[in-house]
């Protein structure tokens, strides 16, 4: 796991009042994401009230919160699926709200994003998954493909499924699927939601250990939304806890767990 | 007299008589169902904008595009044969009364070949092309959007627009004037048959009597016109489908709506056209 300097715990004095400063943020040029006042609302519902986050490069956070608290909403704004109300999304030091179509198109391809449901196309088969970005973004050879898949398979526990369908797959075998396709163009940012949900406890640790493996290797900058604690705990450089479309607290998980603020300890008391 | 304001911060009298609820929820109503009217061209003009955008832009998914090829030609074939085939007969049998009756049997080919070209053919190809392949890009757009798999693709660098949209259209525009040719042709057939059927005729005078004074411009006009019936389809179907929302609902929805517009749409640029064509190819 990486050194965590950059997670400076911050009491929480008061909820919805403590976060990143914008000064933080804005400091680490070579951060690989840096959010700065993100507000994302869907009609009246305001799902992002100004979050701040930056994440650098072989960094792992994890961000924490209730169900709809706008997690995986902030990856989808990372990524450009959604854009924010207000401020700013700097992705390798690009801002991307301002970018045209066709340059967060570039910078999507720097990225690799599991989706909660896997999003599997699910006319191909799990070879063709894996080939999708490979085919349209390298010059592979159909052979060199072939060795990568291979590769990726194993890495996620899936070889010898090739040629299976989505549907012919259980919905953690999706997920690995999923990251491994995420994972094909060796990206620079990963972008993981829930990526143990509904896995065994022993994929969720081959997962975590994924995760650890790529942090350590190719110094890869991930956001992981998850409401796994113990995955948490083992991948985690720093956690970001969300309430209210605020950063209640950012920390290490042993800085969070021992948080005497009322929803913290509520939120870690279940699985204490 | 007492003044409050409404939501729009005007003054208004406290004392004045309400407009009873249900008048105002049914101006309310149709305020909405306005609103949702222009926003609806609104929105089809964005997606076409961006449709346009992502087709001069490499790479230009031929794969993809010969797989919509496949599934929007050869697999509608059958069912757009068999449509114009039931077209030619039907039309054979009602006409004879009717020409019979003014003592124009003689016309009875020419009736049938030239409504058969002129409308019949690529009207019902249009409908039927409508129908099938209009649920089927509906459905299966729709699925993806709800599913996910559509912020996929775009997640991972690729222009969906170019990858699912323009290639289904293009597969439309370049297959509806060939399925037409095939309708035209079995109606011609089946047309010719139930003629012969009440009075023996050779194909060869049947055709002969058919064709007789028609010029290059009475077939490719019409023809040509269902390019525009499949650039209708692709279009409204891609569009439905790629903003359905709402789960397995939101997919039955978004195939309901691309059949009953692109039929609506399609209907509507027949009589346009039609007269398009009567002006320029008199």
């Amino acid at each position: 796991m990486m050194p965590t300097e950059q997670a400076v715990a911050m009491p929480a004095t008061e909820r919805g009042e403590i976060h990143a400063t914008e000064s933080t943020a804005r400091s680490d040029a070579s951060a690989a994401v840096v959010l700065l006042g993100l507000h994302k609302s869907f009609g009246e519902q305001k799902v992002l009230d100004g979050i701040d986050l930056t994440v650098g490069s072989g960094q792992t956070v994890v961000v924490l919160g209730r169900s709809g608290t706008g997690k995986s909403v902030l990856l989808k704004l990372i990524v450009g699926l959604q854009k924010p109300d207000k401020g700013s999304i700097c992705v390798h030091g690009q801002e991307i709200t301002t970018a045209s179509f066709e340059a967060v198109n570039e910078i999507r391809k720097t990225m690799g994003f599991l989706f909660q449901h896997a999003a599997l196309y699910d006319s191909l088969t799990v070879e063709e998954n894996v080939a999708f970005p490979l085919r349209r973004h390298t010059k592979m050879t159909p052979s060199e493909r072939r060795g990568r898949i291979e590769e990726l398979l194993a890495d996620v526990g899936m070889e010898g499924e090739l040629q299976k369908m989505p549907c012919d797959l259980s919905g953690g075998m999706q997920k690995r699927v999923g990251l491994a396709r995420a994972l094909a163009l060796e990206p620079g940012i990963l972008l993981l939601d829930e990526p143990t949900a509904g896995l065994d406890p022993i994929t969720s640790r081959e997962i975590d250990e994924l995760i650890l493996k790529l942090q350590e290797k190719r110094e890869v900058a991930s956001i992981v939304v998850t409401h796994d604690l113990h995955s948490a705990k083992i991948i985690a450089d720093r956690i970001v806890l969300l309430h209210q479309g605020n950063a209640v607290i950012e920390g290490t998980f042993e800085e969070l767990e021992k948080s005497d603020d009322e929803f913290v300890t509520e939120f870690f008391k279940r699985d204490s | 007299m007492s003044y409050d304001t409404n939501v729009s911060g005007n003054w208004i009298d406290k004392n004045a008589p309400q407009a009873p609820v249900v008048v105002r929820s049914a101006l309310a109503s149709l305020w909405k169902s306005i609103n949702e009217f222009f926003e609806w061209f609104g929105n089809i003009g964005i997606f076409i904008w961006h449709v346009m955008r992502a087709t001069v832009r490499r790479p230009f998914e031929g794969r993809e595009l010969i797989r919509q090829l496949d599934e929007v030609g050869s697999k509608s074939l059958p069912m757009v044969a068999l449509a114009g085939a039931a077209i030619g007969a039907v039309l054979a049998l009602e006409s004879r009364h009717s020409l019979i009756r003014f003592g124009a049997e003689s016309m009875l080919p020419a009736a049938i070949v030239f409504s058969i070209i002129h409308e019949t053919g690529p009207v019902v190809t249009g409908l039927v092309v409508s129908g099938r392949v209009g649920a089927g890009i509906g459905a299966e757009l729709g699925s993806m959007k709800v599913t996910e798999q559509i912020d996929a693709i775009e997640a991972s660098g690729v222009n969906a627009y170019k990858l699912l949209a323009f290639t289904r259209i293009l597969a439309c525009v370049l297959m509806l004037p060939l399925l037409t040719l095939a309708a035209d042709f079995c109606g011609v057939m089946t047309g010719w048959f139930a003629d012969s059927l009440a009075e023996p005729i050779s194909f060869h005078k049947f055709l002969h009597a058919g064709f007789a004074g028609a010029s290059f411009s009475d077939f490719l006009a019409p023809t040509l016109r269902t390019a525009v019936f499949g650039l209708i389809i692709g279009v409204i179907s891609c569009f439905q489908g790629m903003r359905s929302q709402g789960g397995t609902e939101g997919v039955g929805r978004s195939a309901t709506s691309s059949v009953v517009l692109s039929s609506l749409f399609v209907m509507l640029a027949d009589v346009v056209l039609m007269k398009f064509i009567l002006v320029f190819f008199p």
